[in-house]
Formats: structure tokens, sequence, C-alpha cells
């Protein structure tokens, strides 16, 4: 039985916050596979290409298990199986399990073939048919973890899948600019997953823009004062609020169509810069060290940071080419910031986005991610526990070709034929 | 007492005596230079005006250890600010038209006082006609050639939307018609126009014939704009001078600047 979450009470103000510790993160290079399929919510497996042996093989290895071939391809495989044992950690010398107890733990017995030492969710028991899942954990490594088949009463509540997901429910959330239009269908939508409160950075309260009257009326939502190109401004927002930013969701972003020649000088590629990658450094400076310290707070502890970014931060797009760049730095920053996290467990989302459906983008022809398709897809990424997500045809089409190979991509992207 | 008649009649001791007895008093028509204080804002396909921002360089800390120090950005035309003629098309072939190049003695003179704050209080778009130009020198005499006018309407009593005043067909604000604008210049050989709004032109300046009048005609005219300013509702209608130095910055269009007025005692 899943015991439901409660709303967690003010905080009090005599009692310390708990530091934040980690389960052990001592893998292998080989089972860095894992966790990038995890990254994903992907469940792989090493299969061996050997067409007369096709052993799968757990846990990740060099050479087959079966036939001793080195030709193991990652694949993804079903994650089906039988519990077929289960044993509960009740004391531990790892601090972080150790404050956790009791801790399930059991093995499953996957169709497939291999048995996997795994997480249990609290719906399981021994002899059920389960579907495994893929996850980061605290220390961004992969671990197993069993659900039951059929989704239980308050799944999600479940003590040890809410360790490895970012779900919003109980959270408070703040989104880093009003203005994009996307900002409304994001409070929206983390409201409706059961965020306790949503505040958005308004920039420029001097300037109107249109979805002011809208983003007032929602339930939960506050309008708060941030700019992320003026440094003053994040920092007062940090100093007032950053205790109580349980997911940060940067969605600040300047985009305007160009690349290098056509545009005759620097101007909107340094308004690129300012906001969409010193913007999050700003962002990262004032806000990441509370988060970070607050990573075990309890049900609302700070658990991720979230940067949408675009698709086109992995390969240049010529005619956003300045824009481009600009995200292209913005995701290196963002890696820097998932390692200087690491050692809380906030996880760092990035958020892959292809053209959305705004002014930016007006010219270009569809597909184009309407704002209500990326809210919907981030918000199942918190809970699901992800850490990249591609949002719509475009961006899923980038991340296939660039998984394949860049530089094909590279070519597709800036040939004479692609121009 | 050679010496004291001398020092007497040296008009800049009598001008310096004056400032330490108070009998001349300054005041400050600058507004600080605030991040979010607001600047023009244009279509987005067109180049922005850069807000002011400033970042740390170090304050007594490990990047330097004894002294405070900031960088900052802005655009020439953040705050309050100066419009040298090149800024406007109209200007652009003039000589001495930047900055660095217009005659010092330019940025100290005689500066007049139009009140429309009552008008602009009744109507955001209100405007600065010959009429209201003619009915102010029936009271204060003829506007001085060289000198300074100043078009008064509490607009740097507002805060926030309130300033720009932006709808959806633009902002509102006061400003000067074509016609007044042509009048200072042509009939007055004044030297500069100066406001308490965003720019010398009203908010819908962009409407007249020509667009942006003020811009247009002032700067063709190698004469110079003062805008974002505050305080004139302390300035006297007339008697009162302006130090109004913009930063000598290389073809420099503009410049964020502190104006002083020098304001004879009671004459505020
Ligand atoms: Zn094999």
């Amino acid at each position: 039985m899943v015991i439901p979450l409660q709303k967690p009470p003010r905080k009090n103000p005599q009692v310390r916050t708990r530091v934040p510790t980690l389960p052990s993160h001592h893998r292998s290079r080989s089972a860095l596979f894992m966790a990038a399929a995890a990254a994903e919510g992907r469940f792989m497996l090493q299969v061996c290409a050997e067409p007369e042996c096709l052993a799968v093989q757990y846990p990740a290895r060099d050479a087959c298990s079966s036939c001793l071939s080195d030709r193991l391809i990652w694949q993804d495989v079903s994650s089906r199986g039988k519990l077929i044992a289960t044993s509960t950690v009740r004391t531990s010398t790892n601090i972080y399990f150790r404050e956790r107890t009791p801790w399930r733990l059991g093995t499953v017995h996957l169709e497939i073939g291999p048995s996997v030492m795994c997480h249990l969710h609290s719906e399981v028991t021994v002899g059920d048919e389960v579907q495994l899942i893929n996850r980061l954990d605290k220390s961004g490594q992969s671990v197993l973890l069993a659900l039951p088949m059929e989704k239980a009463p308050l799944q999600e509540d479940d003590m040890q899948l809410r360790e490895l997901t970012c779900d919003p429910k109980f959270r408070r959330i703040l989104i880093t600019d009003a203005r994009n239009p996307n900002a409304y269908a994001l409070a929206k939508s983390l409201l409706e997953a059961g965020a306790s409160a949503v505040f958005i950075g308004e920039a420029e309260s001097w300037r109107p823009y249109p979805d002011r009257s809208k983003l007032e009326s929602l339930q939960g939502v506050e309008l708060v004062s941030l700019d992320v190109t003026d440094t003053s401004s994040v920092q007062e927002l940090a100093g007032e609020f950053g205790g109580k930013v349980d997911i940060l969701i940067n969605n600040a972003r300047f985009v305007r169509p160009g690349g290098i020649q056509g545009r005759g000088d620097v101007g909107f590629a340094m308004d690129e810069m300012q906001v969409n990658y010193f913007g999050m450094m700003r962002l990262a400076q004032a806000f990441a060290p509370a988060m970070a310290g607050r990573s075990a707070d309890g049900v609302n502890s700070a658990v991720a940071w979230v940067n949408v970014l675009s698709a086109y931060s992995l390969v240049s797009n010529p005619g956003f080419g300045s824009f481009s760049a600009s995200s292209a730095a913005a995701h290196s920053l963002s890696q820097c910031l998932r390692a200087e996290m690491a050692s809380s467990g906030v996880r760092v989302v990035n958020v892959y986005c292809g053209p959305t459906e705004d002014e930016g983008h007006q010219p270009l022809p569809p597909p184009k991610v309407p704002a209500s398709t990326l809210a919907r897809e981030l918000v199942k990424a918190l809970q699901a526990g992800l850490e990249d997500v591609y949002v719509g045809d475009i961006a899923k089409d980038i991340r296939r070709k660039f998984m394949e190979s860049p530089k094909v991509l590279e070519k597709e992207m800036t040939s004479l034929e692609a121009l | 007492m050679e010496a004291l008649k001398e020092k007497l009649e040296n008009p800049v001791e009598l001008l310096s005596s004056a400032l330490l007895s108070g009998d001349v008093e300054v005041v400050d028509l600058t507004h600080t230079l605030d991040p979010d204080f607001p600047v023009i804002v244009l279509p987005p396909e067109f180049g922005q005006c850069a807000r002011f921002r400033m970042e740390e360089i170090s304050a007594y800390d490990h990047r330097g250890p004894a002294w405070k120090w900031n960088t900052f950005t802005c655009s020439e035309h953040t705050g309050t600010h100066f419009d040298a003629p090149i800024h406007w098309i109209s200007g652009r072939d003039l000589p001495n038209n930047t900055v660095d190049s217009i005659p010092p003695e330019h940025f100290v003179g005689p500066v007049v006082v139009i009140d429309c704050s009552e008008g602009s209080a009744q109507d955001d778009d209100f405007e600065l006609t010959p009429e209201i130009i003619a009915a102010w020198e029936a009271e204060h005499g003829r506007i001085p050639a060289e000198s300074w006018v100043f078009m008064r309407t509490d607009w740097s009593k507002r805060h926030g939307a309130a300033y720009l005043n932006m709808r959806d067909d633009g902002p509102h604000s006061p400003g000067p018609t074509p016609e007044a604008v042509r009048f200072l210049i042509e009939k007055r050989n004044i030297r500069g126009f100066g406001t308490e709004t965003v720019g010398t032109d009203a908010g819908q300046g962009a409407h007249y014939t020509p667009p942006y009048p003020a811009h247009f005609y002032l700067h063709g005219a190698g004469k110079y704009g003062l805008q974002c300013m505050c305080n004139l509702d302390q300035l006297p209608a007339t008697g009162a001078m302006i130090l109004c130095a913009p930063l000598k910055i290389k073809n420099g269009t503009g410049s964020p600047l502190r104006v002083l007025a020098l304001v004879p005692k009671g004459g505020r």
C-alpha cells in the first residue's frame, strides 16, 4: 500500500535543514550507458550481436557472458519480469539509505533472460508480474525499480519512487520569464500536477504584455520581479525566495532570426547571450546554492533545475545561427551546472525543444511546438524523473540524428542543399 | 581695495559666492540610472535600447581586497540623456554633430520652462502648440535666442507602466507639434529642447508629418535634445541656466548625463 503523501507543514524554524547525502556512486564506465538510457527513461541492456547467441547481458560488461564475444550492443529491451525475491534493508552503512530505511530491494527475473537486483515500489510483492523502470538516483547513476503492471492509486507518492522522480506535487516552482508565451501553459500544467505554488518572474513591469491578466487569474500563481539580464534583480529575488524554490524552470529566451553576415552587427547576438547564456549563469549563481542545500528537505525538497533549451543547441540552424550559438553556450553551461549540482542530488533537466509556436518562429513552416505540448512533456518528464527530454518532431529527429552521427547531422544542416 | 573691486567685477567669482551663500541654488534634473527605469521600446525586429546594467567587479573581496567597483553598460540613450544632431538622419551630415565635437560652451546656457503640467494631467497626448508658446511669451517675454526650452509636464512623477503609457497603438505621452518645433527653431533659434518623457517627441509622435518632428527638425537644424528629466517643477519660467555636458564619446550620438540647473534663490 502506498502511504499517501501529506502536504508538508510550514517549515519549523528551529529544526536544522537535513544535509543532503547520496547513495553510493561507484560504477564502471560501461554502466554509464545504463545511466545515459535512464536520462531519457529508456530501459536498455546489452545484447550480444553474434547471430547464434543474442544473449541479453546484466550487469553491463565488456564481453558476452554466454559466448565471450565483445560485440555487445545497447538496445531497448522489454522490462517485464517476475519478482522472485524481496528483502528489506533496515540498517545500512551508507548514510543515504540509513536515513531512508526501511528500504525494499528485490530480484526480478526478466522475461528476456537475466535476473536483476532492483528497488521496489511498495505495491509489488513476491510472485508479482512487474515492469522495471531505469532511472537516475540522487547520485546520477542508473537504478532499476519494479513497478506494478497496472498503475496503482497514488503510485507516484511511493517514497522509493519519489526519490527517483522530480514530481511537482506539493512543490513550489519558479518559472523565470512571464513574458515567454509558454509561461501560462507551464504554470497551468504545473498547478494541475499538484504544485503548491508557482512563482513567475516578470521583467520590466513598466512594459505591458498580452498574458499578464491570464497569469494573474491562475489560482496559485504569484508574479515576482525578475529580469535574468539584471544581476541585482536576480540576486534580490534569490535573497527573498531562494529557500522556497523546489523546482526552477528557466524558460527565459531571446530569439531573433539570422546568422552572421545578414545581421551585420552583434546587437541581437549580445541580447541572445545576455538572456540565454548569462541569464542562466546569473540564475545559477543566485539560486543553485540554496537549492543544493535543500535537496533533502522533506516532501518539498529542492529537486530539479529545468533548462528549456533549443534543439539547435546540438547543431546549428543557420537561419537562426546566432540564436543556435547562444543555445549551444547555454547547453554547455547546463552541463557544467549538472556537474556542480551532482553532489547535492538536485537534478538538472534539459528540455530540448523544436521551433515553438510563437512570434520568434512565425515565418517557419510547421511542425512547431505549441506551448501546451511543451508544458505537458516538461511536467511528464518531472513526474517520470527524466534528465533529457526532446519535445516536438523536429527535436526528436535532431536527437536521433545526433546520436547516430553529429557530423552527418551537421552536414545535413549546413550543406548547400540544406540552405 | 583694488583687489576687492576686481573680485566683485569677476562674474565667475560672483557666481561662486552666490553658490556658496545660497543665493544661487543647484537643482538636479536627473533620474538615477536604475536597471528598471523605462527606455524607449521599438518593434522586436529593430535594434533595442540597451537597459542600464551593472556587474560587480570586486567588493573588498578575493576579486580585489581593498576596493569596490562595477562595470556598467547602457545605451547612449538610456536614462536622463542628451541627443546630439547625428542621432537623427536629418542631422547626420552636419558639422560638429557628435557629442565629442559639439563646442563645450553649448553645454552651459539659459533655460526657459513652459508649464504644460495642467494640460498633460488632463490629456495623455497633450500637445505643445505655437499658440501655447505665444501665450507663454505674452506672460514671460520673448524666448531668448540660444536658450534651452523645457516642456514641463510633471510626467517624471509617473512610475511603472504609467510612464511609457504603452497601449496596443503605441505609447501615449505629451510632446510638441511639428509647428511648435519649427517655430522654436526658425523664429526663436533655440539651442535645444528638453522633456520629462522618454523622448523629445510625443508618445504618438510617429504619426505626425514628419514623424518624430522634434527629433527631425531639432537635429536637422543642429539643435540638441534632453529627455527623461525630472524636477522641472522646481525651475522658474525664466532666469535659470543649465549645465548639461554629455560624456565625450567618440562619434557619440548622445549620452546619459547629469543635468544641473542653477536657479536664483526663491526662483524655484
Ligand atoms: Zn554472445
